[in-house]
C-alpha cells in the first residue's frame, strides 16, 4: 500500500506543481499588467495531454496490484494484528519462455520508436513498415504470454488456490488486455497510414502518442516481470 | 494559442448543430446534453435508492405493521441504497452532470476535448446502471453485504445475493469505473487544455477546482476499487483465494485458504476515503460560487480556498484506515491515520471559515439557491465535527459500528452534498432550460428538507451513543440496555424521512412544471461574474458561444467592487471598461 | 431572515436535546472510563465551535441581508484573519487528538500477566474458550471444524488438552482482573461488542485480533454483533457476566475440557431403546408422532437438536413460560433421563427409527410460502434439511401442526423468552416477518414441499 501511496503522493504533487508554476502567488483579484493573456494551457495537443492523464490512472492500477500482491505474500506481517495466518503462498517458477517474450516486447517498442522517427523525418514508407513490425512483434508477445499461461496450466505447480499463481495470471492477464486496446488504436493508425487520401502528416500525433504508449507498456512489464521474478 | 486552435479546429465540424432528435439528444456529443442524460440518469435511479431507504425507515420504525419486508430484503435495501447513493448517484451527478455542464462553460471552451469519449461515457455509465438494476431481477435477488462489500460474507453463504447478486454488483462497479475514467480524462484534460483566453488557473473559479481536484482523484482512487472488484470476482468464480482465508462455513469446509479478508478492506478504503472527497469536493467549489453570487461579495481568500482543495484532496489519501480502527489490522496503525485524519480537519475548517466570512459583510439575497447553501454550511459543520468524533481512534471506538457512524455520514455526505446539488440545480436551472423555477415551491423544498432531515439524523447520533447498533433489521426488546424510548426515536425519525422523501416530489414537480410553464428566464438573472452567465445563448447552443470564444480579463469573483457601476463584472469585461487601473486592488477600508 | 432565525433555533435545539435526551453512554462496566473523558472532551470542542460559528452564521445573516442600497465591502482575502484561524482550529484539534492518541496507547498494550479467553464467533453465534491450567491456548483451523469439534481444535495438541470450551453464547469474566480478548472468527467477519465494556474489536477469518479490558462490575451486558455478518446478523446475540472470582471459577470448573468432550459417549442406542419405551406412550413406536396426544415426531430430527432440547426441558430452559403447556407436559419426561450419558442413548436411538411421512394438517399458499421461506434458508437450508453449525433443526418431513404451533409460541414470546434460550430468542426475533397464522400456514405447506 506504501507503493500506492507513494504514488499518489507524487501524482498529486505534481497537480501542486502545476498550479506553482502558473503563478499561483499571483493574486488574481488584481489587475494583471503583465500576466500573459493565454489560458496558461500547456503547449501540446489535448491529446497528448489526454494521453498522459490516461498512463496516470494505468500508473494507479498497476501500483495498487503490485501493492496486492505484496500485501497478500506478506499477510499480516505488515497490517494484521501479530498471530494467526498461514503462509500458502508457494512460489512458481516463472516459464522460461517469459524471457524471449520480454525481448519481443522490447523490439516492438524500438519498432515503434523507429517509426516515430520515420514520421518525424516524412519517409511514408519506413513509417508503414516499422509500425507494422512493431505490431507484429506486440501480437507475437501476446501469444507467447499465451504460451506461458499454457506452460503453467499444466505444471503441478498449478492451483487456483495458490495466490502466486492466480496472481501470475492477473498481472500478465491486465497487462495484456492493456495491450489489447493498444493494438486497436495500432490497427486504426495503420489503416490510416495505409490510405491514399491520409497525408502522412495527419497520422504523425497518432504515431506518436502510440508510441509512447507502448514504451509505458514496456516500462509496466518490466516491472511486473521484475516483480515476478524476484518472488 | 496552438493548443486553443486545435481545439477550435476540432470543433469546426462539429459546429454544424445536427438536426435529427436522434443526433441531437439521444447519441449527442454536446457536452451539455451529455450532461442532462448524466443528471436524469442519476436522478432516477436515485429515486430508487430513496425508495429503498423508506422502506427501510418502515421496518425500523414499525416493525409490526410492516412485516412484509424480510431480513435479507432489509439488507439488500441497505446494500442498494448505499452502493446508489454513492456512486450511481453523487459521483455521477456531480462529475458526469455538473463536472459536464460547467467545465466547458465555465471555461469558456466550446465543448469537452474529446467529445465522442464524453458520449460514450454516458452510455457506459448507463450501462453500469442497467446492469446494477439487473441485479434486482437474478436469482437471489441483489448482494446484502453492505455497501462495502467485505468479503467473505460478500460471496458465502448467509448473505443475501451470495451467488448473482455480488457478481452483478462487481461487473457493474467495473463498467462504472470504466465509465468514470473516460469522463474524468476529458473532465481533466479540458480543464488543463482547453481554457479560453485570460483562463489562468487562478481565475478558474471555485467550482472548477472542486471538479477537477474530485476528478483527479477518482482517476486515481478508482483503481482501487476496480483491482478489489476482479479479485473479489475471482475468488467468487474461479476459486482463487486473494481476500478469502480458510473457512468453515454452514459447517462446511470450504476450498479456500490462505487469503487475507482485510486486505480488500484496505484496498476498498484507499478507494473508499477518497471517495467521500470525490463527491464533497464538488460541493465546496459549487457552494463557494452560490455564496459569493448570492452574497453579492467575492469569495472570501480564494487563494486559501485553492489550497485547501488541493491539500484536502493530497491528505485524503492518506487517511483511509481510520475506517478500520477495530477492523483487527494492526493497532499501532491507529497513531498514524488518527493524526492524518485529524488534520485533514485544518483546510476542512478553513474552507468552512471562509464560507461564513463571504457571507459577513456580504449583501446576502436569500434567494432559494442561497438558502440551500447556507443549509449546506450548517449541516456541513455538523457533519465536520462528528468526524473529529470518528477520526479519532480513541473516541471512534465505542462509536463505531453504532447509529453515530449513520447519522455522521449522512449528515456529511448524504445531506451536505445533497443540499448543493439542489442548490445548484435551482442555482443553474434558468441557464439550463431558459425558464425561471417556482420560488415558492423551491422555499417549500428547502424548508421541508433541511429542517426534515436534521430531525432524522439529530436524534441518531445521540442513540449511536447510547450504543445502538447500525446494520440491525430489528431491536427486539431483549436488548437490555435498549429502552422503549429508542423505539420511540424510531418512529420520530421514521416519520421525518418519509416527509422528506414525500417533499423531493415537490422538487420534481417544481422542475416539470417550470420547464414547461415558468417565466422565461433573463441570460443572467442572478447577476453573476462566471462565463456560463455570458454565453450569447439562453439555454446555450450547441458550440456554446457563436462565432467567437470569450476572453478572459479578471478573476470569477468581482462583486461589488467599488468604482464599479454594477455590483458585478462578468469575467470577459476588460479593466479599460470598469474602473480606472489600480481602483480594484481590493484595498480593505 | 427566517433562515436565521431557523438556525438560532435550531443551534439552541441541538444543545437542548443534548443535555435533555434521555439517551446517553449506558453505565460504564470496565476500565476504559479514558475513552469516556476523550469523548467529553470532543464534544466540548467541537460544541462550542458548533454554536460559535453557527451563531456567527446567523448574525451575519441578520446583519448584512440584502436591504436597498446595501453594499457588500470588497475584500479578497484578509491573511492576518486567516492565519488566527488556522493556528486556532490547530490548537483545538490537538486538544482532541493528544488525549486521544495517548489513551490509544493504553489500549495497543495488554498488561503483563492479563487472563486469556478466546471469543469464537460465527454465522449467528457465539461461543468461547478458556486455556486450562497452563494457561495457554491450543492450536485450532478452520478445516478441522465439524459437528463434533465445532472448536475446530487440533486433537493432537498437547496444550489444547486441558481447554475450557463454553458451547454457550453466555460468557463469564471475573471482576477486577485484566483480560486479553482473543478473537477468532470461523466464517465472516464479526465483531464483538459490550456497550459497556466501550471497547470493541473485529474478528476477521484467517486471524486472531485481539484488544483487553477490566471489568470492574457485577453485572450482566448483552454481547452484540457490529460488523454485518449475514441476514441474522441482528439476531446474534450473547451475553457477558461478569462474576466475583470465587463465582467464576465455580462456574468456569463446570465447563467441559476439550479432552473430556473427546472422551464423551456418542450415545448408545442399544441402552436407548429401553429408555424410549417410556416415549412411545405419546410420541408412537416408531417416534413418528401422535397429533391427538401433542406430540411431535422425532424419527429424522438432527439428533444434536434432540440432545439440547431434551436439555433445555430438563432444564426448565424450555416450557417456562406459564403459557406453554404442552413443554411442561414434557418436562417430567425429560427429567426421567439421568444425565447427559442417558440423553445421548435415547438419541442415538431415535437416529435408528425409520422415517415416515406424517399427515400434512396444515394448508397454505405454498407460492406465498416459497417467498417467505427465502428467510428461513439461511440457517435452516435450502431443502429444510437442518443446519448444525447455524444450530437451525431439520424441518422438511417433521410435523406440521407441531411446528406451526411453535412459530406461533415463538412469534407471541411463549417460547424462547427464557434468558438461558439463546437460539429460541434468535428465532424469536426471525419470527417477526409471520404477521398472522396464514402466513405460517404458507411457509409450512412450502416446507412440506421439500
Amino acid at each position: 500500500m506504501s507503493l500506492t501511496v507513494a504514488y499518489a503522493a507524487l501524482a498529486t504533487g505534481i497537480i501542486v506543481w502545476i498550479v506553482l508554476v502558473t503563478r499561483f502567488r499571483a493574486k488574481p483579484w488584481e489587475k494583471q499588467v503583465a500576466a500573459t493573456p493565454e489560458g496558461g494551457a500547456f503547449p501540446f495537443s489535448p491529446k497528448r495531454v489526454g494521453l498522459w492523464v490516461f498512463l496516470a490512472v494505468i500508473t494507479s492500477l498497476f501500483c495498487l496490484f503490485v501493492s496486492a500482491y505484496y500485501m497478500r505474500m506478506g499477510q499480516h506481517a505488515g497490517h494484521g494484528m501479530p498471530g494467526g495466518g498461514v503462509g500458502d503462498w508457494a512460489a512458481i517458477r516463472d516459464p522460461s519462455i517469459l524471457w524471449f517474450n520480454t525481448v519481443l516486447l522490447i523490439l516492438g517498442s524500438v519498432a515503434m520508436q523507429w517509426a516515430r522517427s520515420a514520421v518525424a523525418r516524412g519517409q511514408a514508407e519506413q513509417t508503414r513498415v516499422c509500425l507494422f513490425a512493431a505490431g507484429l512483434l506486440t501480437i507475437a508477445f501476446l501469444i507467447g504470454q499465451w504460451l506461458a499461461w499454457r506452460e503453467l496450466r499444466y505444471s503441478e505447480l498449478f492451483s487456483p488456490a495458490n495466490p502466486a499463481v492466480a496472481f501470475f495470471y492477473v498481472l500478465t492477464a491486465v497487462h495484456g488486455l492493456h495491450l489489447l486496446g493498444g493494438l486497436v488504436v495500432w490497427a486504426r493508425t495503420l489503416v490510416r497510414s495505409l490510405r491514399k487520401d491520409v497525408e502522412l502528416i495527419d497520422v504523425r500525433l497518432s504515431v506518436e502518442l502510440t508510441t509512447v504508449y507502448w514504451h509505458y507498456l514496456l516500462l509496466v512489464w518490466l516491472g511486473l516481470f521484475a516483480v515476478l521474478l524476484s518472488t | 494559442m496552438a493548443f486553443v486552435a486545435i481545439a477550435d479546429r476540432d470543433h469546426e465540424h462539429a459546429l454544424h448543430d445536427p438536426q435529427s432528435f436522434i443526433r441531437k439528444y439521444i447519441w449527442s456529443q454536446d457536452h451539455k446534453v451529455i450532461a442532462i442524460q448524466y443528471a436524469l440518469v442519476a436522478t432516477a435511479i436515485g429515486l430508487v435508492a430513496l425508495v429503498m431507504s423508506v422502506l427501510m425507515r418502515l421496518q425500523l420504525g414499525f416493525p409490526d405493521t410492516f412485516n412484509f419486508i424480510a431480513p435479507q430484503e432489509y439488507y439488500q435495501y441497505i446494500t442498494m441504497h448505499g452502493m446508489i447513493m454513492v456512486i450511481y448517484l453523487l459521483t455521477a451527478l456531480f462529475l458526469g452532470g455538473f463536472g459536464n455542464y460547467l467545465i466547458p462553460l465555465m471555461l469558456g471552451s466550446r465543448d469537452m476535448v474529446f467529445p465522442y469519449l464524453n458520449m460514450l461515457s454516458f452510455w457506459v455509465y448507463l450501462l453500469a446502471v442497467l446492469v446494477l438494476v439487473a441485479s434486482f431481477f437474478v436469482p437471489g435477488g441483489p448482494t446484502g453485504a453492505g455497501w462495502t462489500l467485505y468479503p467473505p460474507q460478500a460471496v458465502l453463504p448467509g448473505t443475501p445475493g451470495a451467488s448473482w447478486g455480488i457478481i452483478c454488483m462487481l461487473a457493474s462497479l467495473a463498467i462504472f469505473i470504466v465509465a468514470f475514467t473516460m469522463g474524468g480524462l476529458n473532465y481533466a484534460t479540458t480543464i488543463l487544455q482547453a481554457r479560453c483566453r485570460g483562463m489562468t488557473f487562478m481565475r478558474m473559479p471555485l467550482s472548477i477546482w472542486g471538479i477537477f481536484m474530485a476528478t483527479i482523484l477518482g482517476l486515481l482512487a478508482f483503481p482501487a476499487l476496480f483491482v478489489s472488484a476482479i479479485m473479489m470476482a475471482l475468488d467468487a468464480v474461479v476459486g482463487t483465494s486473494f481476500f478469502m482465508p480458510a473457512i468453515s462455513s454452514m459447517g462446511e469446509t470450504t476450498r479456500y485458504s490462505g487469503g487475507s479478508p482485510l486486505l480488500f478492506q484496505h484496498l476498498f478504503w484507499f478507494f473508499g476515503h477518497p471517495e467521500v472527497y470525490i463527491v464533497a469536493l464538488p460541493a465546496f467549489g459549487i457552494v463557494s460560487d452560490l455564496l459569493s453570487t448570492h452574497a453579492r461579495r467575492n469569495i472570501f481568500g480564494y487563494r486559501m480556498m485553492v489550497w485547501a482543495i488541493l491539500a484536502i484532496g493530497c491528505l485524503s489519501f492518506v487517511v483511509w484506515a481510520h475506517h478500520m480502527y477495530v477492523s483487527g489490522m494492526n493497532p499501532y496503525f491507529g497513531f498514524f491515520f488518527a493524526t492524518t485524519t485529524l488534520i485533514i480537519a485544518v483546510p476542512t475548517a478553513i474552507k468552512v471559515y471562509n464560507w461564513v466570512l463571504t457571507i459577513w459583510r456580504g449583501d446576502v439575497h436569500l434567494t432559494v439557491p442561497m438558502l440551500f447553501a447556507i443549509g449546506f454550511i450548517f449541516t456541513f459543520i455538523n457533519g465536520g465535527l462528528t468526524g473529529l468524533f470518528l477520526g479519532n481512534v480513541t473516541v471512534d471506538v465505542p462509536l463505531s459500528g453504532t447509529y453515530f457512524v449513520v447519522a455522521h455520514f449522512h449528515m456529511v455526505m448524504g445531506l451536505s452534498p445533497i443540499m448543493v446539488v439542489f442548490g445548484a440545480i435551482y442555482h443553474w436551472y434558468p441557464k439550463i432550460t431558459g425558464r425561471m423555477f417556482d420560488e415558492r415551491l423551491g422555499k417549500l423544498h428547502f424548508w421541508l428538507t433541511f429542517v426534515g432531515a436534521y430531525c432524522i439524523f439529530l436524534p441518531m447520533h445521540y442513540l449511536g451513543i447510547l450504543g445502538v447498533p447500525r446494520r440491525y433489521y430489528g431491536y427486539p426488546d431483549a436488548i437490555q440496555f435498549i429502552p422503549p424510548s429508542v423505539h420511540e426515536a424510531n418512529q420520530w425519525i421514521s416519520i421525518s424521512a418519509m416527509i422528506v422523501a414525500a417533499t423531493q416530489l415537490v422538487f420534481l414537480y417544481n422542475l416539470i412544471h417550470s420547464y414547461f410553464k415558468g417565466p422565461v428566464a433573463d441570460g443572467n438573472p442572478w447577476r453573476a461574474t462566471t462565463l456560463e452567465w455570458q454565453t450569447p445563448e439562453t439555454p446555450p447552443k450547441h458550440g456554446n458561444w457563436g462565432k467567437e470564444l470569450p476572453e478572459v480579463h479578471r478573476w470569477a469573483y468581482d462583486y461589488s467592487v467599488p468604482g464599479a457601476p454594477q455590483d458585478f463584472i462578468p469575467q470577459n469585461v476588460p479593466h479599460s471598461e470598469t474602473t480606472p487601473a489600480g481602483r480594484e486592488h481590493g484595498v480593505p477600508t | 431572515m427566517t433562515i436565521a432565525i431557523a438556525l438560532i433555533v435550531l443551534v439552541v435545539a441541538t444543545v437542548l436535546f443534548h443535555f435533555l435526551s434521555p439517551w446517553w453512554f449506558t453505565p460504564i462496566a470496565s476500565n476504559w472510563q479514558t475513552v469516556d473523558s476523550t469523548v467529553d472532551v470532543t464534544f466540548w470542542v467541537t460544541g462550542v465551535v458548533f454554536v460559535a460559528v453557527n451563531l456567527f452564521l446567523a448574525y451575519a445573516i441578520i446583519r448584512y441581508r440584502h436591504r436597498k442600497g446595501n453594499k457588500a465591502h470588497y475584500e479578497p482575502e484578509n491573511k492576518k484573519l486567516e492565519w488566527w484561524l488556522t493556528g486556532i482550529t490547530s490548537v483545538g484539534i490537538a486538544a482532541m487528538l493528544a488525549p486521544g492518541l495517548s489513551v490509544w496507547a493504553n489500549f495497543v498494550t495488554v498488561p503483563e500477566g492479563a487472563d486469556v479467553v478466546e471469543v469464537l464467533g460465527q454465522q449467528w453465534a457465539w461461543t468461547y474458550r478458556f486455556p486450562g491450567k497452563d494457561g495457554q491456548l491450543g492450536a485450532s483451523d478452520a478445516n478441522l471444524i465439524s459437528v463434533d469439534n465445532p472448536f475446530g481444535m487440533d486433537p493432537n495438541d498437547p496444550v489444547g488438552q486441558d481447554d475450557h470450551l463454553v458451547a454457550s453464547p453466555e460468557l463469564h469474566l471475573p471482576i477486577d482482573r485484566p483480560v486479553k480478548i482473543l478473537l477468532r472468527a470461523k466464517d465472516v467477519n464479526h465483531q464483538f461488542a459490550v456497550p459497556q465494556f466501550r471497547v470493541k474489536m473485529d474478528m476477521v477469518p484467517g486471524m486472531v485480533t485481539y484488544f483487553w479490558l477490566t471489568p470492574t462490575r457485577t453485572g450482566e451486558f448483552d454481547v452484540l454483533c457490529e460488523q454485518l455478518c449475514g441476514v441474522a446478523h441482528f439476531a446474534m446475540r450473547g451475553r457477558v457476566v461478569v462474576d466475583k472470582q470465587e463465582d467464576f471459577e465455580t462456574w468456569l470448573a463446570a465447563q467441559p475440557t476439550f479432552e473430556r468432550t473427546l472422551m464423551a459417549s456418542k450415545g448408545d442406542a442399544e441402552a436407548g431403546k429401553a429408555l424410549f419405551t417410556a416415549c412411545t406412550a405419546c410420541h408412537g413406536a416408531q417416534g413418528e408422532g401422535n397429533r391427538e396426544l401433542n406430540a411431535p415426531k422425532l424419527s429424522g430430527q438432527s439428533d444434536w437438536y434432540l440432545v439440547r432440547q431434551l436439555q433445555s426441558f430438563k432444564g426448565g430452559v424450555r416450557g417456562a413460560h406459564e403459557q406453554d403447556t404442552y413443554a411442561k407436559q414434557m418436562i417430567p419426561f425429560a427429567t426421567m433421563l439421568a444425565d447427559d450419558t442417558a440423553i445421548k442413548n435415547v438419541v442415538a436411538y431415535i437416529k435408528t427409527l425409520p422415517e415416515v411421512r406424517p399427515a400434512a394438517s396444515v394448508v397454505g399458499d405454498p407460492v406465498r410460502g416459497r417467498e417467505l421461506y427465502q428467510t428461513c434458508t439461511s440457517c435452516h437450508g435450502a431443502k429444510a434439511q437442518g443446519i448444525w453449525a447455524t444450530n437451525a433443526p431439520r424441518l422438511s418431513n417433521m410435523s406440521d401442526w407441531y411446528m406451526a404451533r411453535q412459530l406461533r409460541n415463538f412469534r407471541d414470546g411463549i417460547r424462547g423468552g427464557h434468558p438461558q434460550d439463546f437460539h429460541g430468542a434468535q428465532m424469536r426475533s426471525m419470527t417477526q416477518i409471520l404477521a398472522d397464522d396464514a402466513t405460517i400456514a404458507d411457509v409450512l405447506d412450502y416446507v412440506r414441499t421439500l
